[in-house]
């Protein structure tokens, strides 16, 4: 199962040409300047590609857990006319593959100046974009007692107060659940830096790696492997980290 | 008016930026790319209408499109039953109580986190090379593998592999779904002497069945939308011979590497409908094999 991995991390430290058709996970020799090499093999070296992968992400992440934990609170917690036909039009986008939007969308952030910044990758972050999470957050809330609110509305909180001080801190696993997952996609996300970033000096990690292969002769295979196990480091540690929270969540909300 | 605003401003108050993103982004879209389905538009023009002249050129003339039907097809026909059937053959085998479970299930669900990384395409790329890791197990046993990658024949099933190795969440799911089937009903099958098949077709699939058809919509869908391995390891074309020209390969070069928005929109409805037409079709003879517990009859 994770043979093709370790194969992988063995060959960021083999020699170039003891890389191809060798089975053996041991590095006969090791060379650990295939990560210096590949770090710099750019024009622009994967400091910037780091740099710009973790500002996206975070904003991301802020992003998707803010905006969607406000939709979820007010599909799970409050009552307002035509909430079940926004509901409903809610699922829905939970369908809708995102090459059906993504035209439109490139169209519409081109009218804007934004294509080659990152604007159109964290904007919609900012909008619950990610109908996914607003169901996880929606089946969690739900759990939540209902006598809560209204303890906390006979005291007089608002609605925005019982988001804050109530369902936040009792949502922890949901809000993480989320964060993660979202940090996950956003770092592995390929199509659309591909569309929207065209100067290699914003690309992300992924599109600086795929650089790496359509750049001419590629010769330089331990440097490109020590550059791939890097780039997918950050989520290596964060599945370790967390990954009795991830598998939880997984088989409850059957996200991929 | 003022009863009815105060009643909901709090509702609407939360739900403003999913509105705005909705409009914006969803909805608002959705509609931009049918109407420019019905339009010539290289971006550099405004959208000409030509009526349905896009989808009658695609039914009738585009090679590509109907290449890049029967690739897409092909790779979601093989590769969804053969992931779910491994995940739920780990699944169960990790359901016996072995000891150190979570580190195996962990092990197996690995691969599928990293799944749409561009690392893991291009390990593949690298894997089946000609005189790559593969063949070079392959030769161990005496056989000399063919050219994957560059053989039309072979470069699909490199995928299918690919993504079948990712069989971590299907697999979390079944293990979920099969850690509440009631043991009674094994411990009742065993009285009565049930071989393991026995109990396997009459106990295990039927009261998995919800689980086994919520797994098979989510990864069929999934499977239509795969995009970066089929990019990466074709190069970003399909090659070779377009064996590898999934229809959001084929959807994504339309629109951004010959700028025909109007074509592509068209081909992204074609999509969108494939996969509605798809998940109906589940839907509907789910009614004939999918039965709910806590539902009579």
């Amino acid at each position: 199962m994770i043979y093709p991995l370790l194969w992988m991390l063995a060959s960021s430290l083999k020699p170039d040409n003891q890389i191809f058709g060798d089975l053996g996970l041991w590095p006969r020799e090791f060379r650990w300047d295939n990560y210096t090499k590949g770090w710099n093999a750019l024009p622009v070296s994967f400091t910037t590609f780091f740099w710009n992968s973790t500002v996206v992400t975070v904003l991301s992440v802020i992003g998707n857990v803010i905006s969607c934990s406000f939709a979820a609170y007010a599909f799970a917690r409050l009552e307002f006319s035509g909430k079940t036909i926004w509901f409903g039009l809610m699922m829905m986008t939970l369908m809708i593959p995102y090459h059906v939007v993504l035209i439109p969308q490139y169209l519409l952030f081109l009218q804007l100046g934004w294509v080659d910044t990152y604007l159109p990758l964290i904007v919609p972050k900012f909008l619950a974009g990610e109908a996914f999470f607003i169901f996880l957050m929606i089946q969690f809330f739900r759990q939540l007692p209902r006598e809560l609110d209204e303890a906390a509305m006979i005291d007089g909180c608002s609605p925005f107060k019982i988001y804050w001080a109530i369902i936040m801190p009792l949502s922890l696993p949901a809000m993480a659940t989320a964060a993660i997952f979202s940090f996950i996609w956003t770092w592995e996300d390929f199509l659309g830096p591909l569309v929207y970033l065209n100067d290699q000096a914003d690309y992300t990690v992924p599109l600086a790696l795929r650089s790496f292969i359509s750049s001419d002769g590629v010769s330089q295979y331990g440097a490109m492997f020590a550059m791939s196990i890097l780039s997918i480091l950050p989520i290596l540690l964060f599945f370790i980290i967390f990954q009795r929270l991830i598998i939880r969540g997984i088989a409850m909300s059957g996200l991929k | 008016m003022q009863k009815f605003f105060a009643r909901n401003f709090a509702g609407y108050a939360f739900l403003t930026p999913w509105l705005i993103g909705f409009f914006l982004l969803s909805i608002g879209p959705i509609l931009a790319s049918f109407y420019l389905g019905f339009t010539k538009y290289n971006v550099v023009r405004p959208p000409q209408w030509i009526g349905l002249d896009n989808y009658a050129y695609m039914l009738q003339f585009d090679q590509r499109f109907w290449k890049a039907l029967q690739v897409t097809f092909t790779f979601v026909v093989v590769s969804v039953p053969l992931k779910l059937i491994f995940a739920l053959g780990v699944a169960m085998a990790l359901d016996k109580g072995i000891r150190a479970i979570g580190w195996y299930r962990a092990l197996f669900y690995l691969p599928s986190i990293l799944g749409g990384s561009i690392a893991v395409a291009i390990l593949w790329r690298q894997l089946f090379n000609y005189d790559g890791v593969i063949n070079s197990a392959l030769s161990l046993i005496g056989i000399d593998g063919p050219y994957w990658l560059s053989d039309p024949k072979f470069s699909l099933w490199t995928l299918v592999v690919l993504a079948v190795w990712q069989f971590g969440s299907p697999m979390l799911i079944f293990l979920a779904g099969l850690r509440a089937i009631p043991q009674e009903l094994y411990e009742a099958a065993e009285i009565d002497a049930a071989s393991p098949s026995k109990k396997f077709f009459a106990i295990t699939v039927p009261l998995l069945a919800p689980v086994i058809f919520f797994n098979l919509v989510l990864q069929m869908i999934e499977a239509f939308k795969s995009f970066s391995g089929a990019f990466i390891i074709s190069g970003g074309t399909g090659a070779p011979l377009d064996s590898l020209l999934f229809f959001t390969v084929y959807l994504y070069n339309e629109a951004f590497s010959f700028l025909r928005m109007g074509y592509a929109s068209a081909l992204a409805w074609v999509l969108l409908l494939i996969i509605a037409l798809f998940t109906a079709i589940a839907f509907w003879t789910s009614k004939y094999w999918v039965h709910y517990e806590n539902e009579r009859g």
